[in-house]
């Protein structure tokens, strides 16, 4: 009998955590960036909670979201072109020479992911709050920001890995960071949708699955428990999953085959 | 059904798009316990084809059985029965040498206690029990290859592909791996398909040779069959006085036709005659000679004269 799927998922995590464990570099940054864009945004667009009709009582509670999906975006980024790096390098050759189960690969490279989106989630919930964000929904709500960002992670891990799968190129997979990052910002992620001017900017925020994503973790942060908010992001950030990791399954299987 | 550790190949072809065909319908057999060196230059397919034995890359037409397995509807067995070393040794430079080892013992189902102890003694095996806990990124070329082979015989594979695992490295190394590959053919019995284009490590390790020229096997037997075929050793003599040159080219012409040599010397293949009637020949025509060699025919004659190209410096050149 072969190995079982978890200790071949559980392999692959250790590799994958403990090779960005030993990149400081990838892990500080992985951290700072997304707070250092928190904060300048934070305290650069203050005025814009003074808006009439702007939903929070200051811009810092608003933009908490900013980080937390940008820092998914990061991991996600990061974990693409660790794949695509190692179909360069031969090593996922290595690893197709073992009786590893492909879907091992997949599940092993998205537990890293996870372990990033956690250890990303705690660190800016607890700098957030030290900075005076206020999370409405409280402690439980902090959890369910993490978990709806881990989620969010996974979504965009799976279409970084579909990335790495189909094009085996780390340049490739680093070159698409731009358009995930313009993603991000065609989305409600700076203005409350009712709030942006431009009829087309909020057509393609309205109908852009991020916007969505972020009301779910925004609306913990200043509104409480918002049951239509949440279910909307948890949805989209499912729908992200299921569509990014079948996509990857499928390019995985046809790599492997 | 093929044999338990055995490789049946028959018309192998692969083609590329808008390539040549890398392998243009090649067939051997490799037997149980056998060491079979696949030499050829740069370019001429070995890699392709051991890409397809090993499952990595589906073939364009032809079959082949690794231990008894088809490569294209049974590559898991396949999988399962062969460790391999690819040309690039593949490692992650963030990993310790102990961490690929632990890593690739899980993947195949070793148990935690057989992983430890499994890695311990590979580690051991391949001399590198003290680098065994730094990071690969610090190892030399050398120790990467070793730790490749290792790698390789984590799971104690029946049958074990390498793909040119000596290229680039000095002679100390080459020959520690050299005598590793030839302890598991003789005491573990592993069936080693090894693709080289090093004429002197397809003749001390291969029990038999394939020469593979673009994409076609051109020749194929033992190193000494192979040799045997061309038949003649060759004499080369270097004149004390250069100006007596064409002197001792007469003289040697005498016994066969002349080759190349090192510059000032005169080389021919011997047709008829031995090295002492060349001596008591040269001695008649009072010449003297500063050297004198006999040389047996080389695997590099073999290949000479199949394809009409030299294959010495090839190993020097870069990889393609």
């Amino acid at each position: 009998m072969g190995p079982s799927l978890l200790t071949q998922v559980a392999a692959i995590a250790q590799r994958s955590v403990l090779r960005t464990a030993r990149q400081p570099a990838v892990v500080v940054s992985a951290l700072l960036f997304p707070m250092m864009f928190f904060s300048i945004n934070a305290y650069g667009l203050d005025a814009a909670a003074r808006i009439p009709g702007f939903p929070a009582d200051t811009y810092m509670d608003f933009a908490f979201a900013f980080p937390l999906i940008q820092a998914s975006l990061f991991g996600a980024i990061t974990a693409g072109a660790d794949l695509a790096r190692d179909i360069e390098s031969g090593f996922f050759d290595r690893l197709s020479l073992t009786p590893m189960r492909p879907v091992a690969l997949l599940l092993g490279m998205l537990a890293g992911i996870v372990a990033l989106g956690l250890l990303q989630g705690v660190v800016f919930l607890t700098v957030g709050v030290m900075m005076g964000v206020d999370v409405r929904s409280g402690l439980a709500g902090m959890v369910v920001i993490v978990v709806l960002m881990v989620l969010v992670a996974l979504g965009f891990g799976g279409l970084g890995a579909i990335l790495a799968l189909r094009t085996g190129s780390v340049e490739a997979v680093e070159s698409a960071f731009p358009l995930f990052f313009v993603a991000i910002f065609m989305s409600s992620i700076n203005l409350p949708r009712d709030l942006i001017e431009a009829d087309w900017f909020r057509f393609v925020a309205t109908i852009n699955p991020i916007s969505y994503l972020v009301e779910g973790i925004r609306s913990l942060v200043i509104t409480g428990w918002d049951a239509q908010a949440l279910l909307l992001g948890f949805g989209c950030a499912a729908g992200i999953i299921v569509l990014a990791l079948g996509g990857a399954a499928a390019s995985l299987r046809t790599r492997v085959a | 059904m093929g044999q338990r550790n055995g490789i049946e190949v028959e018309d192998l072809v692969r083609e590329f798009r808008k390539g040549p065909r890398a392998v243009d319908g090649i067939s051997l057999t490799v037997d149980p316990g056998e060491v079979y060196g696949f030499l050829g230059p740069n370019g001429a397919g070995k890699s392709t084809t051991v890409l397809m034995l090993t499952t990595l890359l589906p073939p364009t037409s032809g079959t082949a059985r690794v231990a008894g397995y088809d490569i294209v509807r049974e590559g898991p067995q396949v999988r399962a029965s062969i460790g391999a070393a690819l040309q690039e040794a593949a490692l992650d430079p963030f990993l310790t040498g102990r961490d690929h080892l632990r890593l690739q013992a899980a993947l195949h189902g070793l148990s935690r206690a057989e992983r430890k102890k499994r890695g311990d003694e590979l580690l051991e095996r391949v001399g590198l029990s003290e680098a065994g806990d730094r990071r690969v990124r610090g190892y030399s070329g050398g120790m990467k290859r070793r730790l490749d082979l290792a790698l390789a015989l984590v799971h104690r594979p029946s049958i074990l592909f390498l793909d040119e695992p000596t290229t680039g490295l000095d002679p100390q190394s080459r020959s520690a791996l050299w005598a590793e590959v030839s302890r598991l053919a003789r005491d573990e019995g592993v069936t080693v398909f090894l693709t080289t284009q090093y004429l002197e490590e397809a003749d001390v390790l291969a029990d038999r040779v394939g020469i593979i020229d673009e994409g076609r096997i051109v020749a194929e037997d033992t190193p000494e069959a192979l040799k045997a075929e061309i038949g003649r050793p060759s004499v080369e003599a270097t004149p004390m006085e250069p100006e007596q040159r064409s002197a001792v080219v007469k003289v040697l012409s005498r016994f066969g036709e002349e080759i190349p040599s090192q510059p000032g010397a005169v080389a021919v293949r011997l047709d008829r005659g031995d090295l002492a009637d060349v001596v008591r020949a040269l001695d008649a025509e009072d010449l003297k000679v500063s050297n004198l060699r006999l040389d047996e025919p080389s695997l590099n004659d073999v290949f000479l004269e199949k394809t009409g190209r030299s294959l010495e410096g090839e190993g020097e050149e870069a990889q393609t």
